[in-house]
Formats: C-alpha cells, structure tokens, sequence
C-alpha cells in the first residue's frame, strides 16, 4: 500500500468503527514511515469530524459515533507515547466532569469521544464533581477548557458555584468554561458566566475549537 | 399490589393485573426552547395544547414538569397543575427535581397524586417523603444514590431495599405507594443496559411486587425510528413486570403496542378495550 492508500484505509475504517483494522493500519502505517502527526492530523480526526458532521445532520446514530470513537482510541494508545515524544502539540486539554450533585454521564462520555475524536487530550473526573476537585484538577493539568455537565435543574446552578469558586482561586482568566446537559440552554449558560454551550457532542467538540482558537489569536495579539 | 392515584373525580388504578398505565411526557420544558421562552413569559397556552393532544392519545396519567433554567418552577407548576385539573380529569403525574416545586404542586392538587421523584439518596428522602405522607400521594423512587446509577440489576435491587425500608419504616408510606423507575437508558449507548433494566424489573416485580414506570423514551435516544424501538420495548419490559412508563402517546402506534401488550397479558379481558378502541377508529373514519 502507498502512503495515501494508508491514509484513506485509515480513515475509512474508523469512520466505520472497525477496531481492529485501524490498529492494524496503524501500526503498518508507522512501519512503513508515516509519523504519527500525519496518521493522525491526516486520517483519523479528519475521520471524527465527518462522522461528526454525519450526526449533526441526523444522517448518523449514537452508536456509529461510539464504534468510531473506540476505533479511534485505540489507535490513539499507540500514537500518544510517539507524538509526546517527538513533542507534537495535541489539539488542546479539556478537563471534563459531571457537577456535584449528579450522577448522570451517558451525555459527558459522548462528548469525551467525540473531543478525543478531534484531537484534544480529555481528563475525565468523572460524576459528582465538587468545586474544590475541578480546582485541584485545573492546577494539575493546565487545561485549556473546563468542561461541566449536569442533566437535572437541582444541579444546573453548581455550575455557577464552580465557576464563582474557579474565580476565587483566581484561575479564571486561565480556563475557557463550557456547560452542557439536557436541560441547559446557551441563555442559561450565558447567565451562569460559562464562554460556551453545545446541545450536543458535534457541537460541543466545533465550539470548543472555535473558543480555543478565539482565545489563542487574542492571546497572541 | 395496587397503586391507586386520583384526580378529583377520577381513580387510576395501577397494577400488575390492571391495563398499563400511560403517563403522557409531553408536558416538560426539556429540550423544548419555545416552551421555555413560554414559560419565562407566563405564557401557559402550550400545557394547554398538550393537555389535550395528550388525552386524546389515550393518556392514563400527565406528568407535568416546568423544570427550565430561569423559571420560577414553583409557581409555574403550580399554575399548570390547576390549569391540567380544569381542562382534563386524568389524574397528574407532579415532576420536579426541586423540592418547593414539588410542595407548590402538591398543595394545590385535588385528589391523589403521584410524586416524581425520590431516590435512594438520604438528603432527597429526607426532604421528600414528610410532603409525600403530608399530601397523601404516591411517589416514584429511582434506584441510584449519591455514587452513581448502578448497572447491574441486582445492586438495583438493593438500592430498592433501602428506598423501600426507609420510605414504609421511618416515613409511613404504605408500600402500594411507592412506584419504583427501573431506569431505562438508551439502547444506542450499549447494547447492555436495555437487558439490565429489563432484568432489573423483573428482580424488583419477583421480590417486592411493586408497581414500576419509567421513561420509556431514553431507550430510544440517540437512534433512527425512536417510535418503533419504544413499541418494542413497552411489551417486552410489560411482559418482566413493568406497569407503567412515562411516555408519549401522542404517537399512535405506541400506544397500540402497549394495549396489545395489555391484550396479550391477560389484562384486557375478551379483548373488550382492544375491540372498542377499534370501533373507537372506525367510528371516527381514521381505522
């Protein structure tokens, strides 16, 4: 196979969630001389996003996406090791976690996919997320965004609790904040002081990069 | 066991040996933008509407939530519920996460309503069982704690224990009064979980007898022709125990799925509900 014959298989095969072929392909490609920069950037994100794009049309399902996502991680097992070694920059870090008070998750492991999918290193903290552990998280990881979910109206408002508290320990202007769940809206987002909202995973993984990019190009101004 | 729940003029009675009981889910802010912006204006025109489509399908039951951000979820469920008891005599379903809109709710029901809901966390319990002794109603329990939704059934069932002891020993609830939510999650995030909620009810119908609903359309999130999944697993989780959902019945052809599941259950004696709900369509051309 040439280069490009990888490549397209590559992205083929995840966008159809066939596991086993990508990590074959995978491993092949890097045999053969392709960096990991070029496996990734060049077929499998690309592969996420239209697959992501699919189900924002409502032409593809939840579990197409899911099968897409976990061919894509286990590629992604093999990659990590060789792009932090040869220094590739991910996408960005996204710190992810349901708010206290809430055990749901189904929708936030959507979402970790789907991000994962388009290149950004996720930290899930899983459900049940008090301030002070997003705290300790942000001052670990450095993240660039600080995901919340939350899927009942009792706990919608501990998003403004987290963000009040991330502004107390004064890391606010560090960490973009985005808000999700079924009953959020982007005007309650907007009330709660959160810099984005998506009512579903592919939305969540464009905003997430158009906020990032904003936030680098007035950075660099 | 039998779980009785009224309006002021109207009994339901919900039962393993009764016809299934239809709780119409239509009447929810949730994902619902204009309804929202409805809401935050006052404007209740849209329960209205629901109301009405709602009994029409053949509702046994309304569940009635106003839980949106930047609502004042108290006074609009307030206001909805008298609204519904004027226009419809079907007893209410009364849904809030918040425990001011529950009481709000309660206080100006008439009749026997179905509180939705507690769980297993103590706090929620705690707060919400006093107002379901104090109005008389029946409650929905849902088998999660303060840690996390367990998957598997029989951890479920535990949690079934607690809600039970607790809620019949240390609140006076009689046991017919508490309705159990299995937890219906959706079919398109693993393929597992649809089996585990059916093994669910049945764990808890085997051991306990209780009635069960549950929200019937997460099963389907998430994937193409929601109506037909929802009309496959009705009957199915009918068949292992479960006695209710919360659903819509505005689509015809769940609700016909669940009547002949009714039908096949030895619920619907000599097909008489079947046989007239036919008629029903005959009569008014759309058979």
């Amino acid at each position: 196979m040439t280069h490009d014959e990888i490549l397209k298989a590559l992205y083929d095969e995840t966008m159809v969630g066939n596991a086993p072929a990508v990590l074959e392909l995978t491993n092949q490609g890097l045999e053969d001389g392709l960096t990991p920069s070029q496996l990734l950037f060049d077929a499998l994100i690309p592969s996420l996003e239209e697959v992501g794009a699919r189900f924002e049309r409502g032409d593809w399902f939840v579990p197409e996406m899911l099968i897409a996502g976990r061919a894509m991680a286990g590629a992604l097992e093999v990659l990590r090791p060789l792009l932090a070694a040869t220094g590739a920059e991910s996408v960005g870090t996204f710190l992810m976690g349901t708010v206290k008070g809430d055990v749901h998750d189904i929708g936030k492991n959507l979402v970790n996919i789907m991000l994962e999918g388009a290149g950004f290193t996720v930290i899930d903290l899983g459900v049940q997320v008090p301030p002070e552990k997003f705290i300790a998280a942000i001052e670990e990881h450095k993240p660039d965004i600080v995901g919340m979910s939350a899927f009942l109206t009792t706990t919608m408002p501990m998003f403004k609790a987290n963000i009040n508290a991330i502004e107390k320990a004064g890391l606010r202007d560090k960490v973009i904040i985005m808000v999700g769940g079924a009953p959020v809206t982007q005007e309650y987002a907007d009330v709660c002081g959160a810099d984005g909202y998506a009512a579903d995973a592919a939305t969540a993984v464009r905003r997430a990069k158009d906020l990032l990019a904003a936030k680098r190009a007035s950075a660099s101004v | 066991m039998h779980t009785v729940v009224r309006s002021a003029t109207r009994t339901v009675t919900i039962g393993h040996d009764q016809p299934f009981c239809i709780i119409g889910e239509r009447i929810n802010p949730t994902g619902r933008k204009k309804f929202q912006d409805e809401l935050r204006a006052g404007d209740l025109s849209s329960v209205e509407a629901d109301v009405l489509s709602q009994v029409a399908g053949g509702a046994t039951m309304l569940d009635i939530n106003m839980g949106a951000p930047l609502v004042d979820e108290a006074d609009m469920l307030a206001k909805s519920v008298i609204l519904a008891q004027s226009l419809t005599d079907l007893p209410l379903c009364i849904d809030s996460s918040v425990v001011e809109a529950l009481e709000a709710g309660l206080s100006v029901y008439q009749g026997k309503a179905l509180v939705n809901s507690i769980t297993a966390e103590d706090e929620r319990m705690e707060q919400i069982l006093p107002l379901v002794k104090r109005y008389g109603a029946a409650v929905v329990a849902l088998p999660n704690d303060e840690e996390e939704i367990p998957d598997d059934p029989h951890a479920r069932l535990e949690l079934v224990r607690k809600i039970v002891t607790v809620a019949t020993q240390e609140y006076g609830i009689a046991i017919e009064d508490i309705v159990i939510d299995p937890l219906a999650m959706p079919i398109g995030a693993d393929s597992t979980l649809v089996f585990k909620t059916l093994e669910t009810i049945r764990l808890i119908r085997d051991e306990f007898g209780l009635n069960m609903t549950l929200g019937a359309s997460n099963v389907s999130f998430g994937m193409p022709d929601r109506h037909t999944i929802g009309s496959v697993f009705l009957p199915m989780a009918m068949t292992v125990g479960l006695t209710s959902a919360i659903m819509d019945c505005r689509t015809e052809q769940m609700v016909r799925a669940v009547r002949g599941g009714d039908l096949m259950l030895g619920n619907d004696e000599w097909g008489a509900n079947w046989i007239a709900a036919h008629r029903a369509r005959l009569a008014a051309g759309t058979a």
